[in-house]
């Protein structure tokens, strides 16, 4: 480890320069300038005081906190899923995954397709008239469109979490496969020899090992499923909706005045994920440092 | 990481967690990762092929399993050419094909600081170039709204590309730091001393070596924001019209068989890519960068 003028000394700076130029100035507008409409400073409609009206009046509204309540669980069990069901699918392939070609492709097959592709294809699949209710229809467990559950629209967000989780998981096994090609299997081979049974090499072994590759992943996994909007937009119930989604609704609102509302939940929004992550990373390496000793 | 790999001989058995140090046991063989892998496509696959049934049905109401009728009328209409398909089509291609080389400029020198380089706040820079991958992408497009009209980007094409590479550059930056962090540049400076210029140096020993990392990164970066619905929709201002967004605003109109059409087009450009990509973000394993 070097100290921090080495960066200058090398002359190293210039080459980070344009890749910070281009991520951090705009961002940090956007969330500085989000800050700033949030407190009432609004020239536009003529607003020009500050105040916390905006967040005072967003903690006193229920469906506030009701979206809140449906975002942090749509995150939750998107990230849970997506990392369990990631992990088995990387554990179930890893033997053959690097020999086939077409196994690498297929596996991979709904990483580059976007969201909103994803979450339209959920309303065909799961929807009252989707594929599956058709299924259901031909083999006689259903008789009609509405004796099939509703996991599209539905209050547990089924239908989003489908989603997410048929896009992240994959993800997530891919990081996991990453690992376990290599360094996986020496390990393994060793707590084999050793005696291990295959419930304590996966236990002491295999999870461990993949612990510092996959919690970074599942980590972007919760954001994006916190942060997502329009796959609640296009698969959620209209009310409550997830906490991206009011925000925009509140930010096309018609009346300009609960504009600084929309800002404050931005904020809010960024500032949950934020802290989830930083809370999350450092559960990860205390996990992670109880287990070395 | 590639340190331990000779590790896996250990001859005298030491005190461990484990139970009785019997016979080695071999892990399991490959049966079980043929019907897995099989039962995993099929899941992959599975969402996917409503879409395609209903972009060649007419009329396919709940309860037919297959459609009365195949029509080839929603691929017409999708793929006329005063529809809105192909310049939809063409946004797409313009903004994530501009996207994905500023990312790659940014991300080579950026990715090899960190990369080959350990000083004090790296990982604290690490986590400044993520962040925008954590912040949610509705907070940043309405942030920027008004700023973006008065600076008279929004409803431009650089507008939009700005926006996609505060999400896009990441991607780029953290895969190619992956991929410097197991470079030698020892046979850039053996170069040097058999006289080679700097340009002939990146042409012909950096560039060769990082090459699948540039593929993985770019291929990241492309669909990043390919994949970009809500940011286009605010910064585009209806102008820039991605194939996502018309994708919502098609699927809002509620004819199934134009949108099924619609979403194969959308998709296929990217599948394309993955076809190219698939083997080097195998290879590269995505995410082992141990940030």
């Amino acid at each position: 480890m070097r100290s921090a003028p080495f960066l200058i000394r090398d002359r190293s700076w210039p080459k980070l320069l344009p890749a910070l130029v281009v991520i951090v100035p705009l961002f940090a507008a956007a969330f500085i300038l989000a800050v700033i409409q949030s407190l009432g400073y609004f020239p536009l409609i003529g607003l020009r005081s500050f105040n916390v009206d905006a967040y005072r009046s967003l903690l006193g509204n229920g469906e506030f906190w009701q979206s809140l309540l449906l975002s942090t669980w749509i995150a939750v069990m998107a990230a849970l899923l997506s990392t369990v069901l990631g992990i088995a699918m990387a554990l179930g392939i890893r033997k053959i995954w690097r020999r086939s070609g077409r196994l690498a492709f297929l596996s991979q097959l709904n990483l580059p397709i976007p969201h909103v592709i994803g979450a339209l294809a959920m309303v065909h699949l799961l929807g009252q008239s989707g594929l599956i209710a058709r299924l259901g229809h031909a083999t006689g467990i259903i008789e009609a469109a509405s004796e099939f559950p509703a996991v599209v629209y539905d209050p547990f967000s089924l239908g989003i979490l489908a989603e997410l989780v048929w896009k992240d998981a994959p993800f997530i096994a891919i990081v996991a496969l990453g690992v376990l090609g290599t360094v996986g299997e020496s390990y393994e081979n060793v707590a084999a020899s050793l005696g291990a049974s295959s419930r304590q090499r996966l236990r002491h072994v295999t999870l461990p090992l993949l612990v510092p590759a996959v919690a970074p992943a599942s980590v972007i996994v919760f954001a994006f499923a916190f942060g997502s909007f329009e796959v609640p937009l296009l698969l959620g119930q209209s009310f409550p909706s997830a906490l991206p989604v009011l925000a925009y609704r509140l930010h096309t609102n018609v009346d300009l005045g609960v504009r600084p509302e929309a800002m404050a939940l931005a904020v809010i929004m960024s500032l949950v994920v934020m802290a989830a992550t930083l809370l999350y990373l450092a559960l990860v390496r205390r996990v992670l440092r109880k287990d070395q000793t | 990481m590639t340190a331990t790999k000779e590790t896996n001989r250990v001859t005298s058995p030491s005190p461990s967690p484990f139970r009785k140090p019997s016979r080695p046991r071999r892990l399991r063989g490959t049966g079980g990762g043929r019907i897995a892998a099989v039962l995993i496509v099929a899941i992959i696959l599975l969402p996917l092929v409503p879409l395609v049934i209903n972009s060649f049905a007419r009329g396919y109401v709940f309860p037919q399993l297959f459609p009365a009728e195949w029509s080839i009328r929603a691929w017409r209409i999708v793929l006329a050419t005063d529809g809105g398909t192909w310049e939809a089509l063409g946004w797409s291609v313009g903004v994530a094909a501009t996207v994905t080389a500023l990312s790659l400029v940014v991300g080579v020198p950026a990715g090899r600081v960190l990369g080959l380089r350990s000083f004090r706040g790296k990982r604290a820079l690490e986590f400044l170039v993520l962040t925008p991958l954590l912040v949610p992408a509705v907070a940043v497009a309405i942030g920027l709204d008004i700023t973006f009209i008065r600076l008279g980007l929004s409803g431009t094409f650089w507008g939009v590309v700005l926006v996609h590479l505060i999400l896009a550059a990441p991607y780029a930056v953290l895969v190619l730091a992956g991929v410097f962090a197991n470079y030698d540049p020892d046979f850039e400076a053996q170069a040097t001393t058999l006289g080679a210029s700097p340009l002939n140096v990146f042409r012909h020993v950096t560039m060769p070596a990082i090459k699948p990392g540039l593929i993985v990164a770019g291929f990241f970066a492309f669909i990043v924001s390919w994949s970009q619905y809500v940011l286009t929709l605010q910064i585009g201002g209806g102008k820039i019209l991605t194939l996502p967004v018309l994708l919502v605003s098609t699927a809002n109109g509620g004819d199934a068989s134009i949108t099924g059409a619609l979403t194969i087009v959308s998709a296929l450009p990217v599948l394309a890519l993955l076809a190219v990509a698939s083997r080097h973000v195998v290879r590269a394993g995505l995410g082992t960068t141990g940030t």
